[in-house]
């Protein structure tokens, strides 16, 4: 089979920085091809080089065999190489075709014939399966459809070759496995893809062969049916990773957290949360398992104050917390690991230092008669980046500068060393690699262990069922059943999360324990 | 190169490629331009008295500049600096000249006034905007054109339908014999130390205090400082408050140094408009916007001695200074080519 | 307060320094000049526009023209030692361009308009020595001369006109800003109508702006639509609007009445609309006259220092402008009769508006 892409020893600098060193990824005809590598590898660095994005200070790329000097994605695009980006660019208030064709617009008498364009969407969505309407304006379908307009977008410019940027980071694992089966089509259609990505398994799922880069430096390429998910992770880690995080059975005492009754509603006043309950017990870390849109984000910032609580109550360390301020939550002795941790989680264009203050900056010894003391601050700051191995240049440096994982630590460092009763993590690993939720994984339970209560929310199956002690379901608003990960399936949580009540559940267990037993994605 | 380098070589480039550029402009004008720059030198350095009147005219911009910048580290785009500073500059001269009290409690009063004054006129935004969302901009700039009727209709009702106010008493004066022998009679006045303290102040504020901690962080990400305890509302309103008690000791200046009244004026002063280009000049720091108003002041002053020593017309004079204003903002273009420059040299 | 008493006599002793001083420079001038005029040193002037800048169409271009009229009669030459003047941008410059003027060492220094009273005055305490004019307001200090315009006999006279060519009967005055200067038009208009048509009431309005014409234009809409068929307007460059509503009304129809009397100077031109023009005649300020009449005065050593030196029609300081035909001779010759009557003092002008 031959190559239809050669990257050969490719090489790219930023300044002193050298993002890629002597990479060589060979993409054939046919085949899925799966880039691994850590958060800040230069995984995206080199995806970029063959879009045009950035100009290659060395090496060669060849594509079907002839040198191409690609200088700019228009380039690219004309190659036959099309880009599904992770953040999509889509236009909200305008419809899937209108997206499709925005920037080359088929004209018609100096008129955008829309009705043509629509037809041929159509007619490209249903020859690889997409199933998306052409009409459809963006801002009233799913992420997951989201995405297959932007696999439309390239498929109608006529891209042979697809690059699928971390293609699944915001996606639900049923749109997840919908997403893998449109892939195997595209091949079947004589597309050819390369997936970006560090979840391992879902290089085990879909691709052929896996391009390792570790740090910049091309690492090799294996077959993968070849390799397992531990070998793909020495590789890109470059040494052992648990995946299993080791923990011991959870003792769990008294109560910290007990929601009764909560409604929540959204920003339009439509309810969100319907008349909820959960306990959460010191010593124990119980998992929100549920499809995004359920009411979590609703839930999480009710109980941490941010919110408004329609009616119920939230009790924490037996105190009525229902209606208080933020930081009078806080100080009651909960930490909160927000879900959109550049929104949310940190100040940006703050320093390190700054940030791992940011719930305490207002205390002594941080400040003292409305004066802060930085110096004080940035002690504290190097302690957390020493306990929780943030990889800085210092704590003067802004927290825009790190890589997601590491400002994740620092975060998770900052609440952490609060010593909170309760310690709420959303979405804790959310866009990492495996080193650095391996990490925050074991930060969790270290919580547990020293009896600390944890709630986590993940939209990740396998994070819940490893981390989770306990796992609260939560479908339209309510918790609709409570599991012991022992005891339970990832098929079974599927179904309560798409709200699938425990009733049907023998029979529909059963079919889904057939299909676990045989090959649950098409190979 | 090294980046301190071209920190400071970026505005100096800026600075000559205005000067070029302005150069041509006046020779296709019929002008010649290195008399008019000497003379616009000369306008600025040139004397004692050029020198005093530069500084006087840079006060209210340092002043004007502050409170700009102030509101934009919270994240607000304050307008109403120019209405702010008019309400203040009203209440300095009405305390200046309506109250007779000891110089040492006098000017501090009026000065108190001024500022008290602009923060009031600040606040109304401010609320507005906490506690119902209306966007500052659009409410600042209204209340720019409130605040330059009112105070002319006050004006006219205090003074017994006059168009300008009585001049303040000595005691409340921001003039001084020394500072007026010192630079030949100039209408320099004690101001500058007014506006430099207030550098000091916002410095302080910013770095030193917990207030400005919140502050700078609501300016940054008011979601994540939401979600880390602070009360963003609260940061907004304060923020206003404070851009506009800097804004309304601008018009203190003008009230107690350089006119000693106020006058029934039909249009803006200007001042408040161009503190949002001083503050950016500054990149909304204390000692930038100290920078950024000294370029501004000195221009638009010396610039008045270019009609006056190489006859050149008020209109091309006009040009050649925006021109040269317009370099300086647009130092980031420069600084671009420069880096590149360096980068094609350590390349080779 | 003593302080202040202080400072009276100390400024008295010094203009009486001046004014001797005065005295000795006239003396060695006159010396000069008999040796022959190669030699004689000229008398130097300049002048501080306000924010309106030196071609404002009004005041400011006037006095301008003055100077320009009294350097060339004296073969002076624009810059250091000749004429020139300083254009003001804001108010924040009247006292620097004033002071700028003095250190260039002109003999008489104008400031031109009310709004420079304070920086004329600031200044003038300051430089003793220098002599400065200015228009429109009243200084008492010793070096400084205040010229001040019986505009009321001018406006008397566009009173006349307005009321012999009216034909609805129906005439409108704009001002702008309701100040003395302003006011002294007012009255003078009014009057010139009451003596022709006791009976006639004027409309007046005052826009409260000099530089608004949007102003001036909504207040000359009202009243052409209430059937005023004459406007009057002292309103600066809200005037420009009361033009231009004019200009509009007779742009859609080239039969309607609609004529305006400009003011400061001869606003003929803005009147222009095709082959017609609706100005039926300006009243002039001549500050140009005024101007070189102080500085032949002051060029004589005799600066009228402290005083002020009012212009009216007898001194050819106020006046109407050429209609161009648009007033018939017999209406012009009756203008010219209480003109005369004026001149001669046989009718006194009120200065004030009357209150009702």
């Amino acid at each position: 089979m031959e190559y239809v892409i050669e990257m050969l020893n490719i090489r790219k600098e930023f300044g002193n920085f050298v993002a890629n060193d002597n990479i060589t990824l060979q993409l054939k005809e046919g085949e899925i091809h799966a880039l691994l590598g850590e958060n800040g590898a230069g995984k995206s660095t080199l995806m970029n080089v063959l879009f045009g994005l950035y100009q290659p200070d060395g090496g060669e790329i060849r594509v079907r065999g002839k040198t191409a000097a690609i200088t700019d994605p228009n380039v690219a695009n004309n190659l036959g190489i099309g880009m599904v980006h992770q953040h999509f660019m889509l236009v909200e208030n305008l419809t899937v075709t209108e997206n499709i064709i925005l920037g080359n617009e088929p004209k018609k008498m100096g008129m955008i014939n829309v009705k043509a364009a629509a037809k041929k969407v159509a007619e490209i969505s249903k020859l690889y399966g997409l199933d998306v309407d052409p009409y459809a304006k963006i801002e009233d379908i799913s992420v997951g459809m989201q995405q297959r307009v932007e696999i439309l977008k390239t498929l109608y410019r006529g891209a042979e070759i697809l690059i699928f940027d971390e293609p699944t980071a915001s996606l639900t694992p049923q749109e997840i496995s919908e997403l893998m089966a449109i892939m195997k089509k595209l091949i079947l259609e004589g597309k050819s893809i390369i997936i970006i990505t560090h979840k391992l398994q879902e290089i085990m799922d879909v691709s052929d062969r896996v391009t390792v880069i570790r740090k910049g430096q091309g690492i090799g390429t294996v077959i993968t049916a070849e390799s397992n998910p531990e070998e793909l992770a020495t590789l890109m880690v470059g040494r052992q990773v648990t995946f299993k995080t080791e923990k011991t059975p959870s003792n769990p005492t008294e109560e910290v957290l007990r929601v009764e009754n909560l409604v929540v509603e959204d920003y339009r006043g439509i309810p969100k949360v319907k008349g909820l309950n959960l306990s959460v017990r010191k010593g124990e870390i119980v998992g929100i398992a549920g499809i995004d849109g359920n009411g979590q984000t609703e839930l999480i910032e009710a109980i941490t104050g941010l919110r408004k609580v329609k009616s119920g109550r939230v009790i924490i360390d037996n105190k009525d917390v229902t209606g208080k301020k933020p930081r009078q939550i806080t100080e009651t002795g909960v930490g909160h690991i927000p879900q959109d941790r550049h929104k949310h989680g940190l100040v940006l264009d703050f320093s390190v230092g700054y940030n791992a203050a940011l719930q305490t900056y207002y205390q002594k010894p941080n400040s003292k008669n409305g004066i802060m003391n930085y110096k004080v601050i940035s002690e504290k700051a190097k302690e957390i980046i020493d306990m929780f191995d943030v990889r800085t240049q210092g704590e003067h440096e802004p927290a825009r500068a790190l890589s997601g994982g590491n400002q994740q630590k620092l975060i998770i460092g900052r609440e952490v060393d609060r010593n909170p009763d309760l310690l709420i993590a959303a979405l804790p690993t959310r866009g990492l690699d495996v080193g650095a939720i391996e990490f925050i994984h074991k930060r969790l339970i270290e919580q547990r262990d020293n009896g600390k209560a944890v709630l986590l929310l993940s939209f990740e199956l396998d994070e819940v069922m490893n981390v989770s002690d306990r796992i609260a379901v939560i479908y339209d608003g309510e918790i609709v059943d409570t599991v012991v990960p022992s005891e339970t399936s990832e098929q079974e949580l599927g179904l309560l999360m798409a709200g699938h009540t425990k009733d049907e559940m023998p029979i529909v267990v059963e079919e889904v324990g057939l299909k676990e037993g045989g090959d649950h994605h098409v190979k | 190169m090294s980046n301190r380098f071209i920190n400071i070589l970026v505005p100096v480039v800026s600075i000559i490629l205005g000067l070029i550029v302005g150069a041509i402009v006046m020779v296709f004008s019929g002008y010649d331009p290195i008399k008019a720059y000497i003379a616009l030198w000369n306008g600025i350095f040139g004397s004692p008295y050029a020198m005093g009147e530069t500084i006087r005219q840079i006060s209210p911009y340092i002043l004007a500049g502050l409170a700009v910048a102030f509101a934009f580290r919270t994240g607000l785009f304050n307008i109403g600096v120019e209405g702010q500073l008019i309400v203040g500059w009203f209440a300095a001269a009405y305390i200046g000249m309506a109250v007779e009290l000891p110089a040492i409690i006098h000017l501090p009063l009026a000065l108190l006034a001024a500022a008290v004054a602009g923060a009031l006129w600040g606040l109304i935004p401010g609320i507005l905007k906490a506690r119902f969302g209306v966007h500052e901009v659009i409410v600042t700039i209204m209340m720019n054109y409130i605040a330059l009727h009112t105070v002319n209709a006050l004006i006219k009702s205090i003074s017994g339908g006059s168009y300008k106010t009585e001049k303040i008493h000595e005691t409340a004066s921001l003039r001084s014999e020394f500072l007026s022998n010192l630079t030949d009679f100039s209408t320099l006045h004690y101001g500058i130390l007014v506006a430099l303290a207030m550098v000091i102040v916002m410095w302080f504020i910013l770095e030193k205090t917990k207030t400005g901690f919140e502050l700078k962080s609501v300016g940054f990400n008011d979601q994540a400082s939401q979600y880390a305890g602070m009360n963003v509302k609260k940061n907004i309103v304060l923020s206003m408050l404070i851009s506009g008690a800097f804004a309304g000791l601008g018009g203190a200046m003008e009230a107690l140094g350089t006119f000693g009244n106020i006058v029934s004026r039909s249009a803006f002063t200007g001042i408040g408009f161009d503190g949002i280009a001083v503050a950016l000049l500054g990149a909304n720091t204390p000692l930038g916007v100290v920078f950024g108003a000294s370029l501004f002041g000195s221009l638009t002053y010396g610039a008045g001695n270019m009609p006056n020593e190489a006859g050149v017309p008020i209109e091309i004079v006009s040009i050649v200074i925006a021109l040269i204003i317009l370099f300086v903002a647009s130092g980031y273009i420069i600084r671009v080519v420069l880096s590149k420059m360096s980068k094609k040299k350590e390349a080779k | 307060m003593s302080k202040r008493k202080f400072g009276l006599a100390l400024s008295m002793v010094l203009a009486a320094g001046t004014i001797l001083g005065a005295c000795g420079t006239d003396k060695d001038k006159g010396d000069s000049s008999s040796k022959g005029d190669a030699d004689k040193e000229s008398f130097s002037i300049a002048m501080v526009t306000d924010t309106g800048g030196v071609d404002d169409k009004s005041f400011n271009q006037s006095a301008w023209k003055g100077i320009k009229e009294y350097g060339a009669a004296h073969d002076l030459k624009k810059g250091d030692g000749g004429f020139d003047y300083l254009q003001s941008s804001e108010a924040a410059d009247y006292a620097p361009n004033l002071n700028k003027l003095v250190q260039r060492e002109f003999d008489l220094i104008y400031g031109i308009g009310f709004l420079m009273k304070d920086a004329i005055e600031e200044i003038a305490t300051q430089r003793k020595d220098t002599h400065f004019a200015l228009v429109d307001e009243v200084s008492d200090l010793p070096n400084v001369a205040s010229i001040m315009f019986k505009e009321q006999e001018g406006a008397f006279l566009a009173g006349v006109a307005a009321a012999k060519m009216t034909k609805s009967d129906k005439i409108g005055f704009v001002g702008g800003m309701k100040i003395p200067v302003i006011e002294r038009f007012e009255a003078g208009f009014v009057a010139g109508v009451a003596a022709v048509k006791p009976d006639l009431e004027v409309d007046i309005q005052y826009t409260g702006d000099f530089a608004k014409a949007e102003l001036g234009k909504a207040a000359a809409n009202r009243m052409y639509s209430s059937g005023v068929d004459i406007i009057f307007h002292a309103a600066g460059g809200s005037g420009n609007g009361v033009f231009a509503e004019a200009k509009e009304r007779k742009k859609a129809d080239a039969n309607a009445n609609v004529w305006v009397i400009g003011v400061d100077s001869d606003q003929y031109e803005e009147g222009q609309v095709g082959d017609d023009n609706i100005t039926l005649t300006s009243m002039l300020k001549r500050v140009d006259n005024a101007v070189k009449e102080v500085a032949e005065l002051a060029a004589k050593g005799e600066f009228p220092g402290g005083e002020v030196k009012t212009f009216g029609l007898h001194d050819d300081g106020v006046a109407l402008a050429d209609s161009r035909g648009a007033i018939p001779e017999d209406v012009l010759a009756e203008i010219d009769e209480f003109a005369k009557k004026i001149s001669e003092g046989e009718i006194e002008v009120p200065e004030f508006v009357k209150k009702k």
